[in-house]
């Protein structure tokens, strides 16, 4: 018999048993189902489902992991010896590089699929639900958002946070408010701030030789701008991604390809991407512009970021990452094609902000889209009222 | 305001098997069956029992809420059998068909003499009322109701649909007749569709504001062409006939018989002649499509590929139907089905599917879902094939939640089960549209009346 054949007995054997979500889970990622179309219903579908969708997303994201890998071990290698840096493409995609990547990046992929899609299973097995499609996509944008020193332990505790209190409890897939993948973010962000924040944990081993005679700097470009200090790094390093900072956060050439990727499958929404690009842009410029009016001046601690140039502010930090894969889930994001503008937009506009004006941790990608997340609803809303107002105006016309 | 209608947002899904304009009178059914089903939100009150002779035109039931809409036999001979379900629910009432076919005399009428009221008397009375129906809500047309406007869709742009040039060809007399006499029933306009560059029958009529249509489907859903022309608003009402039906209310008008035969498409690519049929309403599928059918595996549809019934070779074509459409049912795997590139099947993204490049090729569709049912996920995609001014989505979400305010607030009277039959095609959760409307619409009927 044909495996085929044989998943499908087994299918049938596991029907209405509580396994069978977990069963059906394995068998729908080898076998499209052999469901038909209902009665009172469309009698024929298009080709996309949840899956589908979702593959894309990842497949946007492994350019920008396997370029995490190769930066994790050239930043580490680059803080010990600093000429390294003098030619980057020759000492950039090296073996030597690329193994570092395998022994720090791999695990934090491993363990969070592993993590996150055990505590799916339970959850799908003990409500009776089908195992859904949102963490594929979400156990992938975890690792690259994590600076590479994190604790695989960590990692995981935040993992089953940001999984049930970011997802679960609100029924799962497509009914959270908030984007389970920065939830996992925010999580170690404010239970763990010493090892998600500072200049040490941005590059592999920097935190392990502090203090002694081989330490070295894993300082990211925001944190140096935020204590008003020169960088070291070109435009060129700083749009290609060779700059440290979370594992796949720091290549905005590769996350523009994501983007092109997302857009033309019209499964990101562009005008999100867009508009955020633009927002951040545009506070980016006031901010410019109050240091051209010498309004703040070199004495003042927000000098350095303030007085970066707008364009800059979206290469750099996680800005364009943010916009790109984080903005545009559509769960947590603005449904509606007005409201996405104006949703994206201040995403972008925020997030400068907030990466001014952080005293403490000078980025606001994530904490901007978290808010944008929770006001989502609400700017639908006014959206669909301005709809439901044109209604009730032609009733008025007509009966005046 | 320009008469044209032109729409940009939708989808033409083209699909194997398109009708032949070659029609052939299919071999007279043995079997006929009236199913109430086929008149949504109908309670059936028997008048034929079982064992009577009945003509053509002979009421066979009508309706609980309104006893002055019938319901007629569309042949004569002696009802075999009333089919009931649970409750004593009546699902059909079957009739066997007598060799030469007897019809009840109406009486000829001059239209252009006939008032309103006796328009509609005679329309109740000879059965011919079913065949109106209203929006709000897509139901059997409220005879009490005074409509704002008729509509009628000579423009037919769902999948396979009928070529109604074509099945209308040479019936301008009953369509005129029929016109005039409807267009009593309203102090609006009737407006009629058809196609941009159309030799259409009805474009020729008197008394009709004629709109030229173009563009994807739904461009030919009537729902569609109200809401570009006179959306409804709350308290209003519209009536909308097909202009098959106004075929037989013209031939009643004009012979005084009851003819229900209509030419039906028979469409889809399990038919191994697809082509045109004439067949009486309620015809048993088996002898309208006998000879004709790859019967192997096959999913027979009663009307359309997006919005019609399905039904198996013993059972009967719907009442309002002028097409029959067989698909390949779809009930296997496909490995990996989820990720591969696919060229064979449409879809409106670019995710690894490749109908994008091929906008002029004939699809052969089966009936898989193409994936499991979930909640919904993705947004923006339905907007793409949704050319309606409402919000799709949140209109389907209060359907769903049942938030009576919020239905009406965002559309709810203007549309009917049909208009979302694009969106649950492209739904990426899989999620059943047409039955969340259609249930919603039934609970604001209940409710709002």
């Amino acid at each position: 018999m044909s495996l085929k054949q044989n998943l499908h007995n087994l299918k049938e054997k596991y029907k209405g048993t509580k396994m069978a979500p977990a069963f059906n889970a394995i068998h729908t990622f080898l076998y499209l189902p052999n469901e038909v179309t209902h009665v009172g219903g469309t009698h024929i579908k298009a080709a996309d489902d949840l899956k589908r969708t979702m593959n894309i997303v990842i497949m946007a994201l492994i350019p920008c992991l396997l370029f995490g890998m190769f930066n994790a071990g050239y930043q580490h290698y680059a803080a010990i010896d600093n000429s390294l840096r003098a030619d980057v493409l020759a000492n950039f995609f090296t073996f030597d590089n690329l193994w570092i990547g395998i022994i720090k990046v791999l695990p934090l992929v491993i363990v969070s699929y592993g993590v996150g899609l055990l505590v799916e299973f339970i959850f799908a097995v003990i409500k009776g639900h089908e195992v859904e499609e949102g963490y594929l996509v979400t156990g992938m944008l975890v690792p690259l958002i994590v600076p590479v020193d994190t604790p695989l332990w960590m990692l995981s505790v935040a993992v089953v946070f940001g999984v049930v209190i970011g997802k679960e409890v609100f029924g799962g897939t497509g009914m959270n408010i908030l984007n389970p993948a920065l939830t996992i973010r925010a999580f170690l962000f404010f239970a763990y701030p010493t090892w998600m924040s500072g200049d040490k944990v941005w590059v592999y081993d920097a935190v392990n030789r502090t203090g002694t005679a081989d330490a070295i700097s894993g300082e990211t470009i925001l944190g140096s701008y935020a204590q008003n200090q020169e960088v070291m790094y070109s435009t060129f390093d700083k749009f290609m991604g060779f700059i440290p900072g979370s594992v796949g956060e720091t290549s905005t050439f590769l996350i523009l390809i994501g983007a092109a990727i997302l857009i033309f499958t019209k499964i990101g929404s562009w005008r999100i991407i867009l508009s955020a690009f633009v927002g951040a842009a545009v506070m980016g410029l006031i901010f410019n512009q109050v240091v051209a009016a010498d309004i703040i001046t070199e004495s003042s601690k927000f000098y350095g970021l303030m007085n970066t140039v707008w364009w800059e502010h979206l290469t750099i930090g996680g800005l364009a990452f943010g916009a790109v894969f984080m903005a545009t889930d559509p769960v947590t994001g603005s449904q509606t094609n007005k409201g996405k503008w104006i949703y994206g937009f201040l995403i972008g506009f925020i997030s400068i902000m907030i990466r001014v004006f952080n005293p403490a941790y000078p980025e606001g990608v994530f904490l901007a889209i978290l808010l944008m997340n929770v006001f989502a609803p609400t700017i639908d809303h006014y959206v669909v009222q301005g709809n439901v107002k044109k209604r009730l105006n032609r009733t008025k016309v007509k009966t005046a | 305001m320009s008469k044209d209608i032109r729409i940009k947002k939708g989808l033409d899904i083209k699909l194997v098997g398109v009708a032949e304009k070659n029609t052939t009178k299919s071999s007279q059914s043995s079997v006929y069956a009236v199913k109430p089903e086929d008149f949504h939100g109908i309670t059936p009150k028997l008048v034929a029992k079982e064992g009577a002779d009945v003509k053509a035109g002979d009421t066979l039931f009508y309706s609980k809420s309104d006893e002055r809409i019938l319901f007629p036999s569309p042949v004569s001979g002696k009802v075999t059998e009333v089919i009931r379900g649970a409750r004593r629910k009546v699902l059909a009432v079957k009739i066997a068909a007598d060799t030469t076919q007897v019809y009840k005399d109406f009486g000829t009428k001059d239209a252009d003499a006939m008032s309103a009221e006796e328009v509609k008397n005679h329309l109740l009375a000879s059965g011919c009322w079913p065949f109106v129906k209203q929006r709000p809500y897509d139901v059997v047309a409220n005879p009490n109701q005074a409509p704002k406007a008729i509509f009628i869709s000579a423009y037919a742009s769902a999948p396979l649909a009928a070529d109604l040039e074509y099945t209308l060809a040479g019936k301008e007399a009953e369509l005129q007749a029929a016109i005039t006499a409807v267009s009593k029933l309203t102090e609006g306009l009737v407006h009629v569709s058809v196609g941009a560059n159309t030799t259409s029958p009805l474009a020729n009529l008197k008394g009709i504001e004629l709109h030229k249509v173009s563009g994807p489907h739904p461009s030919g859903n009537v729902g569609t062409q109200i809401a570009k022309l006179d959306p409804i608003n709350k308290g209003e009402v519209v009536w909308v006939i097909t202009p098959q039906d106004l075929v037989v209310i013209g031939e009643l008008l004009l012979t005084g018989k009851l003819n229900v035969s209509r030419t039906v498409a028979l469409t889809g690519s399990q038919f191994s002649k697809p082509a045109y049929v004439t067949a009486i309403s309620g015809a048993s599928i088996a002898d309208v499509t006998a000879n004709n059918l790859n019967d192997d595996n096959t999913r027979i549809i009663s009307g359309n590929v997006l919005s019609g019934k399905e039904v198996k070779a013993d059972e009967f074509l719907g009442y309002y139907d002028n097409q029959i459409t067989a698909i390949p049912e779809g009930d296997d795997y496909e490995f990996f089905g989820w990720n591969k590139p696919i060229f064979n099947k449409i879809s409106t993204s670019r995710a690894l599917t490749f109908s994008w490049l091929t906008p002029k090729k004939k699809y052969d569709l089966n009936t898989n879902t193409n994936g499991e049912h979930r909640a919904f996920v993705v947004t923006g995609s339905y907007e793409e094939v949704f050319p309606l001014d409402i919000y799709p989505m949140q209109l389907l979400k209060a359907f769903m939640y049942k938030d009576l305010d919020e239905m009406e607030a965002l559309g709810g009277y203007e549309v009917a089960p049909e208009d979302f039959a694009l969106t649950e095609f492209v739904c990426v959760s899989k999620q059943p549209h047409q039955k969340i409307i259609r249930e919603g619409l039934d609970l604001m009927r209940e409710e709002l009346g």
